[in-house]
């Protein structure tokens, strides 16, 4: 399980795809600390960095699901140890909101991860990357673009069985 | 709590005093206590030196029934015997570090029927009686307090080396912190955790009787009225060999070795039969049947 | 997508370094390097193998010049290891730094998967993002401000003083702040320093007064920091003044008032000794305190308890320095730059019960024994037990609370030179037999193992073992009345047990217990162990990732007493360089309100911890002061409008990097992901 996660998949089996917001100060750092140490981890995330983890904006994370993420991570600092001091709770009350939310519009709570991981915590951020990629893995690809344009379909059907009665009507 | 009882080989013949006190004092608490159903010997330390995966099997056995009569859900096995304690925790420890044991154990388990998950805790009754069920309300039900009486509280070997589950390995209190609970004073002693023989006193006897005359010595010279123990042949040790140390060297050891549920149960108010008093060889010296409230308890 | 500073297409410059192996070996770079040329806007994409280097940086400059690039992404290491040296470059190249964009797939991805075709992939999905990205940076200008020259050192003992000093003589303005009645730490306290077997004292007591005359220091002891406001080059500090109750310029430090106080003797724990013996609650520390003032200690003082007393320390005292109406001053203090040497606290033996300290009262630590062997010692150098025996074997125990999983798990690197030292000076100071127990013997210094050699020729026995207990049981005649040591001896491979009169301990060095609000203050952080954390352990062990706050000695790492030293001149020097460029740049991410798009509803006014947002009351809308703002991007999140932008970290920054990510060329009808390489 946890052991083949450096392996690769064979062509066309779907691998998890997990965008994850860092804060400069704690997590990218630490992120960058568990490189210099060489901790080996799954490849199925991807790197962005903020400054601090308040300037994510729930939108951010909503676009990267509609766009095909398949999880997003948020890594930020210990409360109490922000670098500007409050950003982190900020951060914590929007993702509160946020996750019931995303429940409410059926994409698992699991998806969206908040991480409190300081600047000499390298280990930590292996172990939630690997944790997270065998944790999305379970659940599935949550597949958005693709399930848009199902939808978009099924409008469309929809209007033109609609469009095809007032016709008839009108007729 | 869900508790089920292993009494173990020695609680049924030289212990017997051990199976008596303990079950009388958790009857008294309320705490109730579920014998195992058809448990086996659980090989003791001296099996583990013939075959290793014979010896977890055979002990394995015994928590597998644990966890069968348990229902599902942890179940905590209490084993007061401390050879019986450390030989489950031993094996549960070792099987759910190491699964290519468990899987040979489970081989030969599934042969008779039974596979074993991994749920159940192997607990000392000293461990329940001061965590699970508190000194605070033990402090309450003590009828008869042992004011003055000074304790030895000796834990020896196998409650905390290797595994330190509920006390320090070096410095364990929990005894101590209870027989304070009873009304008595523990006193401070630098042996309480030092061998004291085992079962060298059958084998080299020389060497075992050493061991024991150090720790009835020293809690002797520190003025301890008696000594107890968790362990039935620590109890057996350190009680029925004082006369021949007397004799080879020339010692005045008569220190009252007794079962630390013994003590729990006199302050306790109960029977002294159903205590297995009258199994020791050198009687407590606790006046507790003549004793008014603020009167010492000791003689 | 143009750029309105450019009239013109965006015109992009991609480079991915092969960092010798250390990318290349995991990563296809040239794959990469095809790839990103593909890519609408990318004119230029080549790989090389160290794009940091002189050659590298020039093949930038010179691109922009032949090609007219306008933007430049590099693929390589971490932005916070090389941002700054590709910015410096894309400028050369005559282009504004900020239109810069750096990957990293060093550290983010070469380094920490081994999967060559995964981490390929990934790197072409982060160039991608990138090259996406930097088409929304814009021409920025670093914010400047200026330094104010003035430097505060918090921590008195010998780190602090160091700097204090350094920087002092260097013609700067220096507040030193000492939690103490007097500076000196831990230093003074000892008897002899390893390897020269230096007074402590005499070494110490001239930098002492160094420090109290020095026209360019001004020291305040038993003061602490309660607050520290503002950022680098510009801190407010808020420093409260413990009272003496004495009037500092009236005291001449002759201790009548001592003499003459109504306790006829000690009666408290007297720290300097460490307990070893009792002061009175009106005392100097030591004789050579600086500053030499008295202090009253308002938890012990009659006066201060009950109200009644005789006070006959204030008539004792002719010059009427003794004023008990004295209360707490609090300071403000401006300076641009911090240095913290607040140095560390011995491991509390107590935690270690099996050696008996605090059980057997002939057992001791090393800071305890220090006091005893010292001539301005309890006992005048005389080492007397506390049962007042003279001992005639002593056993030293090394690696007491370090290289423990049960304690502290690292190794405290003074302690077997401090042990060997101890051994030598009461070998010179009794005639007993010494053991030392130890585990291995560290003495990487310099003149260190020449330290140890002379010891083994002054017949001080060592054993190899760690030590299992200190026991008062004893199993023969030899051993009654005697501490028992028992260890295996594992160079001979038995257990032995060995009966001295004296034990001492070699207690370790751990972070002080309130290490963790005194970094809240400043907004540093700590290791997992409780040290101040340094920027980077190898190239920048005393910096912070707070800029202009610095860290010296032990308070971030056991160290001795030349580490220690070498520590404070070298944050001395880093603050001398901040101090000395006068002005500072600092990275321009704040953020800033569009007022057009303001609806002035509010929200964002009470989000910023630094006060920056205010309201402008006329005109309904929100402001920034970019003086104040310290670009976390907070505000820019909560805005309902999307009517706040950050600098550097814009909206649509952002979202382009989400779909550079994840709008991957293979994506299948269904849009599911895979991560088939392209």
């Amino acid at each position: 399980m946890l052991s083949d996660i450096n392996q690769p998949v064979p062509k066309g089996e779907w691998e998890p795809r997990i965008i994850a917001f860092f804060c400069n100060w704690c997590t990218y750092t630490a992120a960058d600390l568990a490189g210099v140490s060489r901790l080996k981890h799954a490849p199925n995330a991807r790197i962005i960095r903020v400054m601090c983890s308040g300037r994510v904006d729930p939108q951010f994370i909503l676009d990267a699901f509609a766009r095909g993420a398949d999880g997003v991570l948020i890594g930020g600092c210990h409360p109490g140890d922000c670098h500007y001091m409050e950003g982190n709770y900020k951060a914590l009350r929007r993702m509160r909101l946020l996750r019931r939310m995303m429940v409410d519009m059926g994409i698992e709570e699991a998806r969206l991860r908040l991480e409190w991981i300081s600047a000499s915590e390298g280990e930590r951020v292996r172990t939630v990357i690997n944790d997270m990629v065998a944790k999305i893995r379970a659940l599935g690809p949550l597949a958005l673009p693709g399930r848009f344009k199902e939808w978009d379909k099924e409008i469309e059907s929809l209007e033109d069985e609609v469009r095809g009665k007032e016709e008839a009507v009108h007729a | 709590m869900n508790y089920i009882y292993y009494p173990g080989c020695s609680l049924h013949s030289t212990g017997k005093a051990y199976a008596e006190s303990v079950q009388t004092v958790f009857r008294a608490l309320d705490i109730s206590l579920e014998e195992l159903e058809d448990w086996n010997c659980c090989g003791a330390t001296s099996y583990f030196s013939m075959d290793e995966t014979e010896a977890f099997a055979l002990a394995a056995r015994n928590l597998e029934l644990a966890e069968n009569q348990g229902g599902n859900g942890g179940v905590n096995l209490i084993a007061p015997c401390a050879a019986c304690y450390l030989v489950l925790t031993k094996t549960q420890h070792y099987l759910t570090t190491y699964p290519d044991i468990k899987q040979k154990v489970n081989d030969a388990l599934d042969k008779v029927g039974l596979h074993y998950e991994g749920k159940t805790s192997v607990r000392h009754p000293l461990d329940v009686l001061v965590n699970d069920y508190g000194l605070d309300k033990i402090a309450k039900r003590v009828t008869r307090p042992l004011k003055g009486l000074k304790v030895a509280c000796y834990y020896g070997c196998q409650v905390v080396r290797p595994y330190a589950t509920f006390d320090d390995a070096m410095y364990p209190t929990s005894m101590d912190r209870l027989v304070k609970a009873l009304g008595a004073e523990p006193i401070e002693w630098p042996l309480k955790t030092r061998c004291c023989g085992g079962s060298l006193t059958g084998t080299i006897q020389e060497a075992g009787l050493r061991l024991s005359r150090a720790l009835l010595l020293d809690a002797q010279r520190r003025k301890a009225d008696i000594l107890v123990t968790c362990c039935p042949l620590c109890q057996h040790n350190l009680e029925c060999y004082q006369g021949r140390i007397n004799r080879k060297m020339k010692d005045h050891i008569d220190l009252p070795v007794a079962y630390f549920t013994q003590l729990m149960g006199m302050a306790l108010g109960l029977e002294e039969k159903e205590l297995g008093i009258h199994r020791l060889f050198i009687k407590p010296r606790v006046a507790v049947s003549a004793q008014k409230k603020g009167e010492p308890a000791h003689v | 997508m143009s750029d309105s500073s450019n009239n013109g297409s965006i015109r992009v410059g991609f480079y991915i370094c092969h960092c010798g192996h250390n990318i290349a070996s995991t990563i296809d770079v040239d794959a990469v390097a095809k790839y990103v040329a593909t890519l609408p806007g990318v004119i230029v994409s080549r790989d090389y193998k160290y794009m940091c280097s002189d050659p590298g940086q020039e093949m930038i400059q010179t691109d922009i010049k032949e090609h007219t690039l306008n933007r430049i992404v590099v693929a390589s290491c971490s932005p916070l290891l090389h941002e700054h040296t590709f910015r410096t470059a894309t400028e050369k190249g005559g282009l504004n730094p900020y239109f810069f964009q750096m990957v990293n797939i060093r550290e983010n991805v070469s380094w920490v998967h081994t999967n060559r075709e995964a981490a390929t992939l990934k790197a072409k999905d982060l160039a991608r993002a990138a090259v996406l990205r930097v088409f929304h940076h814009r021409s920025l200008e670093p914010k400047r401000v200026p330094v104010n020259p003035d430097a505060m050192v918090v921590g008195g003992g010998i780190a602090g003083i160091h700097a204090a000093l350094t920087l002092a003589n260097a013609g700067k303005k220096v507040y030193l702040i000492e939690r103490e009645p007097t500076i000196g730490g831990h230093m003074a306290m000892f008897d002899k320093t390893f390897p020269t077997l230096d007074c402590a004292a005499c070494i110490l007591t001239p930098k002492m007064s160094q420090v109290k005359n020095h026209p360019n220091i001004t020291l305040w002891t038993y003061s602490e920091v309660s607050k520290v406001e503002g950022y680098v080059g510009n801190y407010n500090v808020t420093v409260q003044r413990k009272p003496r109750y004495i009037i500092e310029d009236l005291c001449v430090g002759c201790m009548e008032c001592i003499e003459k106080c109504i306790y006829k003797e000690g009666k408290y724990f007297d720290e300097f000794n460490v307990g070893l013996s009792k002061r009175k609650p009106i005392y100097i520390p030591f004789p050579q305190a600086t500053p030499q003032l008295v202090v009253i200690d308002r938890e012990t003082c009659i006066e201060f308890k009950s109200g009644k007393c005789k006070k006959t320390c204030v008539e004792a005292c002719d010059r009427d320095a003794i004023d008990f109406k004295q209360t707490e001053r609090t300071e403000e203090v401006k300076v641009g730059t911090i240095i913290l040497a607040t140095g560390f606290q011995t491991f509390d033996a107590k935690r270690v019960p099996y050696y008996g300290y605090g059980k057997y009262p002939n057992v001791y630590t090393s800071l305890e024994v220090e006091r005893l062997v010292n001539a301005s010692g309890p006992t005048g150098g005389d080492v007397i037990l506390r049962d007042g025996r003279r001992p005639t074997s002593v056993a030293i125990i090394h690696c007491v609370g370090s290289r423990d999983k049960n304690t502290n798990r690292w190794c405290s690197r003074t302690c077997c030179m401090y042990s060997l030292k101890l051994a030598h000076l009461l070998k010179e100071h009794t005639d007993a037999e010494v053991y030392n127990f130890y585990i291995d013997m560290r003495t990487p210094g310099k003149s260190y193992e020449e330290f140890y050699d002379k010891l083994l020729e002054e017949n001080v026995h060592f054993i190899r073992g760690r030590v299992a207990e200190v026991t008062d049981w004893s199993d023969r005649p030899s051993e009654e009345g005697k501490l028992v040591i028992r260890v295996e001896d594992t160079m001979v491979g038995v257990v032995r047990r060995v009966p001295v009169d004296m034990v001492v301990l070699a207690v370790g060095m751990e972070p002080k217990s309130d290490a963790q609000d005194v970094r809240k203050l400043f907004n540093i952080s700590c290791s997992t162990e409780g040290f101040f954390l340094e920027r980077h352990p190898k190239l920048a062990p005393v910096d912070t990732f707070t800029e202009g706050v610095f860290i010296a000695g032990a308070c971030q790492g056991p160290k001795d007493i030349p580490d220690s030293v070498a520590q404070a001149g070298a944050a001395a020097a880093q603050a001398l360089t901040l101090i000395d460029s006068g002005e500072i740049e600092l990275e321009p991410n704040t953020a800033f309100v569009v007022q057009e798009e303001c609806s002035g509803c509010r929200t964002c006014l009470t989000i910023c911890p630094y006060s920056a947002i205010s309201r402008d009351e006329t005109k309904q809308k929100a402001y920034i002061n970019e003086a104040l703002c310290k670009g976390c991007g907070t505000c820019v999140a909560a805005c309902p409008s999307g009517a706040i932008k950050q600098n550097l970290f814009e909206d649509e920054m952002i979202f382009s990097e989400i779909r550079g990510i994840l709008e991957t060329e293979s994506a299948d009808t269904n849009g599911g992901s895979s991560c088939c390489p392209t």
